[in-house]
């Protein structure tokens, strides 16, 4: 009966798809109608051959695992896309010729590929490993089987699909033009149905628990699904110019319009980048270090000023432009007030290894964990004072803003991230380790190195940008113009490619260490039985 | 370790207090994940004074595996380490025991800190005090907070915003900062605009002001085409040799700023268009090679010959009313000088056959626009003074 109710579900969906496609009024909004189409018309097939036989009931004692082995596969994979997305378009920024304008067209520009990495590495590859850890550390930690039976698959499929409908989008023209949220109305529209549902998901997993208490991983996990909807639907509301087009009409225009959008920009980096994966720190680091977390007040304090005082933060990105200062005053006074509720989730990691520091000589994977919280660290005191409004006035639209983005999405998010993919391979696929440490270390210092040539070129570079750009002479003219300062990157640029290039290689390397470990080993235990706690 | 007995999920914590009976809920299973001991890893854990049965601290689980060896390491350098260590740490041993005292004071016991009792899938919790300089630091921004907000504008109210006690904005502070430049400017830019353009160059004061000036404009707005050091590139006049287009006299420089070259929107433009002598099919490709081949003789480059005198004949016909009987061109036109070994199209000022050839299929012919209305006649004074001394001016 109920499958009967999918078949007809997916069947009008596929067709409304198809309708859609063949009315299209851009090339966009066809590939995405295709593809939403193609994969109702998959699931259909799917569905209609899994009908028959026996259902058996999923044991309810066993964890929902299935869902967080394909997010890790998915993590890893859209990792290596984004990263590699990543290295060229900074070859672009120092090569232009590499845009390959006459041959491709035009769709391997920069302008097109800097959203497919931004979205790639932050929603696909943050996003999958975001919504897999948070599905298995709420199983672990509430010692219960995921709420809504195969409503976690649906998530897990919906946001993939959600992935691809924006990454095409973009090579095709489709986009709001806003940052971090370019994808365009229908495909909004998709991930806050898919958003709900993993709401559902994470909500029922919670209420249904076993153990007492809500462990604090959860608390920020779901800081982050809640935000996440807010800011996701307020930031894309937007009258389509037609059913059957790409193209919509922001609802915000001017100064609104941009202060919306940086309230949204910013606190996705506040609730998505930093909230989420505070939750996914705050279980894997005890986990590996095997040590008690260091301060339960500690994390109650921080994360209710984390979340209160993030959300005001925003305006910080819009010193010196059309919007009132009282604006630029608040968001700046808050994002300074900012840096002591995020140090305290670098506290809570760093002192958790107390007793176990040693640790770090063996075991590189606990390394990495230690440098993704010291880079949070650095990057959490560099915000705040990269928002003081004259430093801004040094730092804003410089390389420094990206290399202060790089230094936390490559050292926190990245390395935090890794960590967790080593910690859970080998138990999601239940074998007796990774199949090499040795491999390990190679991906902490690829990664590192990566890193450190990264950010450091890009403070170079960018205060030298900004100061090249607000030098006058003693009649009050510029000293420079703006193609001087561009010249003037360019060995910087070669050297943000280079480590662009190491933190790949390292993320090959993972794969193939992952890869290797479930393929290469037998599979020896079995991690899926739920077990309170005491 | 807390005591894995001391709470008993099963007796119902206050979170317990879910559907009754006949929940679906996963059952706890009889029997702890871990197997069962070998002999020698019972040994092992024996050695190690730890349970061999507690799945936390077993040999037997493979997530312990780490810290087996580590502790294996550690006994079999016990005794190395012991006679290397300073007096002071002789005693203490080092690594051993679960959990290390986190607080240490001058004259006090070392303080074993308490757990909050919680536990997740084996994360437990201590539960120490915030970290004094952390509690301290956080109140130190929130009361600087309350400060920059009373000292600068920051609150919204129903009309307009607070001012703030010291009334300063940001805008306010960049206003003042053009405002002190353009006064201490004003004098000189009022002598640039009354006195004769071929004057300036006589005037020191003139001409250093103008020099920093005109090159400020220069950079901001012609260095996307002209380049930032003035050498143009493909279809993009070099503005620092002798061959100009429209003329090189400061005069000329600044009637062509002033008015653009066929700038859509200015009616006193510099006007005129090389005819699309392919595209509109008034010569035929072979006519187009030979005059082509002409055009090479003209600047003494190798050339066919036998085309070439084919083509002066072509020339004649079709080209000298812009570009002279002799190919010198006519600035009044802005018809170039073929003789000369400056090119506006081709690579690095060289032409070849081929750019030539698309030159007089195409008819191609850029655009300059008119900065009367964007720049004030000083900065226009300024620029034509600035690019009139490049090397080029006349």
């Amino acid at each position: 009966m109920w499958d009967t109710f999918k078949l007809i579900a997916l069947g009008v969906v596929a067709v409304f798809a198809a309708i859609a496609a063949n009315y299209a009024r851009d090339l966009a909004y066809m590939v995405n109608a295709l593809t939403v189409m193609l994969a109702a018309g998959l699931t259909f097939m799917w569905v209609l051959r899994n009908m028959e036989g026996e259902r058996v009931a999923a044991p309810a004692n066993e964890y929902l695992d299935g869902v967080v082995r394909a997010g890790v596969i998915a993590t890893a994979g859209w990792g290596v896309v984004g990263f590699l997305v990543g290295v060229i378009i900074a070859a672009q920024l120092a090569w232009p010729v590499l845009n390959f304008s006459d041959a491709a067209q035009g769709y391997l520009n920069f302008g097109k590929l800097r959203p497919l990495h931004t979205s790639a590495v932050i929603f696909a590859f943050g996003g999958n490993a975001l919504i897999a850890t948070s599905f298995y550390v709420v199983q672990r930690s509430c010692a219960t089987r995921l709420w809504g039976g195969n409503l976690a698959w649906f998530v897990f499929w919906g946001y993939n699909l959600f992935i691809v409908l924006a990454a095409s989008g973009y090579i095709l023209g489709a986009t709001h033009s806003k940052e971090y949220a370019e994808p365009e109305w229908h495909v909004d529209l998709w991930l806050t149905i898919v958003w709900v549902a993993y709401l559902a998901v994470y909500l029922g997993t919670i209420m249904r628990r076993r153990e007492p208490h809500i462990y604090v991983a959860n608390w920020f996990y779901l800081s982050f699904i809640v935000t996440i909807a807010m800011l996701h639907i307020i930031n894309n509301l937007a009258v389509p110019v037609s059913v059957f087009g790409s193209k919509s009409v922001q609802l915000f225009g001017g100064v609104q319009d941009a202060m919306t959008q940086w309230w949204y920009g910013h606190n996705a980096v506040g609730f998505f980048l930093t909230a989420g994966f505070l939750g996914m720190m705050y279980y894997f680091i005890p986990k590996q270090a095997e040590r008690p977390v260091y301060s339960y007040k500690l994390s109650i304090i921080h994360f209710w000023a984390l979340i209160f005082m993030y959300i005001w933060a925003g305006p910080h990105h819009l010193h010196y432009t059309a919007l009132p200062e009282w604006a630029a005053t608040l968001g700046m006074v808050f994002s300074i007030m900012l840096w002591m509720p995020s140090w305290g989730g670098m506290i809570n990691g760093l002192m958790t290894l107390s007793g176990a520091w040693d640790k770090l000589r063996t075991d590189p994977i606990l390394r990495m964990m230690v440098v993704a919280v010291g880079f949070y660290g650095m990057a959490t005191f560099e915000g705040p004072m990269m928002s003081i409004k004259a430093v801004n006035s040094l730092s804003h639209y410089t390389d420094w803003t990206i290399g202060h983005v790089h230094s936390g999405a490559l050292g926190w998010n990245g390395m935090i991230t890794f960590g967790a993919l080593y910690y859970l391979t080998p138990r999601l696929w239940g074998r007796e380790r990774l199949y090499s440490l040795p491999a390990v270390s190679w991906h902490f210092w690829l990664a590192t190195i990566g890193l450190v040539l990264y950010a450091s070129s890009m403070w170079v570079s960018g205060i030298m940008e900004g100061l090249m750009w607000r030098e006058v002479d003693s009649q009050g003219f510029l000293v420079n113009a703006f193609a001087d300062t561009v010249i003037a990157k360019y060995p910087m640029l070669i050297v943000r490619t280079l480590g662009g290039v190491f933190f790949l290689a390292g993320g090959v390397v993972m794969c193939w260490n992952l890869w290797a470990t479930v393929a290469r080993q037998p599979r020896v235990a079995d991690t899926r039985v739920a077990v309170p706690a005491e | 370790m807390a005591d894995p007995t001391s709470d008993d999920p099963a007796a119902g914590g206050p979170g317990a207090d879910g559907p009754g009976a006949g929940d679906p809920r996963p059952a706890a299973p009889a029997a702890a994940p871990t197997a069962t001991p070998t002999a020698r890893e019972a040994e092992v854990a024996e050695n190690m004074g730890v349970s061999a049965t507690d799945p936390h601290t077993s040999p037997a689980n493979p997530e312990n595996r780490i810290s087996v060896g580590r502790r294996a390491a550690d006994a079999e350098n016990a005794e190395q380490i012991l006679q290397n260590a300073p007096e002071a740490i002789i005693g203490v041993r080092p690594g051993h025991g679960a959990r290390k005292p986190v607080r240490r004071k001058p004259g006090k016991q070392p303080v074993e800190v308490a757990s909050t009792g919680h536990s997740w899938d084996g994360i437990e919790e201590y539960d120490n005090p915030l970290p004094r300089w952390w509690l301290w630091t956080f109140y130190a921004t929130i009361i600087w907070a309350i400060g920059y907000v009373i000292a600068f504008p920051a609150i919204p109210l129903v009309t307009k915003a607070t001012e703030g006690l010291l009334g300063r904005t940001t805008r306010n502070e960049v206003a003042a900062d053009i405002q002190r430049f353009d006064a201490a400017n004003a004098p000189i830019q009022a002598r640039l605009t009354s006195v004769d353009l071929a004057a300036i160059k006589d005037d020191p004061e003139l001409m250093n002001y103008a020099g920093n000036a005109g090159a400020a404009v220069f950079r901001t707005w012609c260095a996307q085409c002209h380049g930032s050091g003035a050498a143009g590139a493909s279809g993009y006049p070099n503005l620092l040799d002798n061959d100009w287009l429209w003329g090189g006299t400061i005069e000329d420089i600044h009637t062509t700023l002033l008015h653009g070259i066929r700038s859509p929107d200015d009616p006193d433009t510099r006007y005129s268009e090389m005819p699309r002598f392919g595209l509109d099919e008034l010569l035929d490709d072979a006519q187009i090679r030979q005059v082509t081949q002409y055009v090479l003789s003209l600047s003494g480059q190798p050339h066919d010959a036998a085309a070439a005198g084919a083509g002066a004949t072509v020339f004649a016909e079709q080209c000298t009313a812009c570009h002279l009987e002799d190919g010198t061109g006519d600035r009044a036109q802005g018809a170039p000088d073929l003789t000369d070994a400056v090119w506006l199209y081709g690579r690095d000022g060289q032409a070849d056959a081929a750019t030539i050839q698309r030159i007089v299929h195409d008819g191609p012919f850029g655009v300059m626009p008119a900065w009367s209305d964007r720049l004030s006649e000083a900065d226009i004074r300024a620029v034509a003074s600035y690019v009139h001394g490049l090397g080029g001016g006349e």
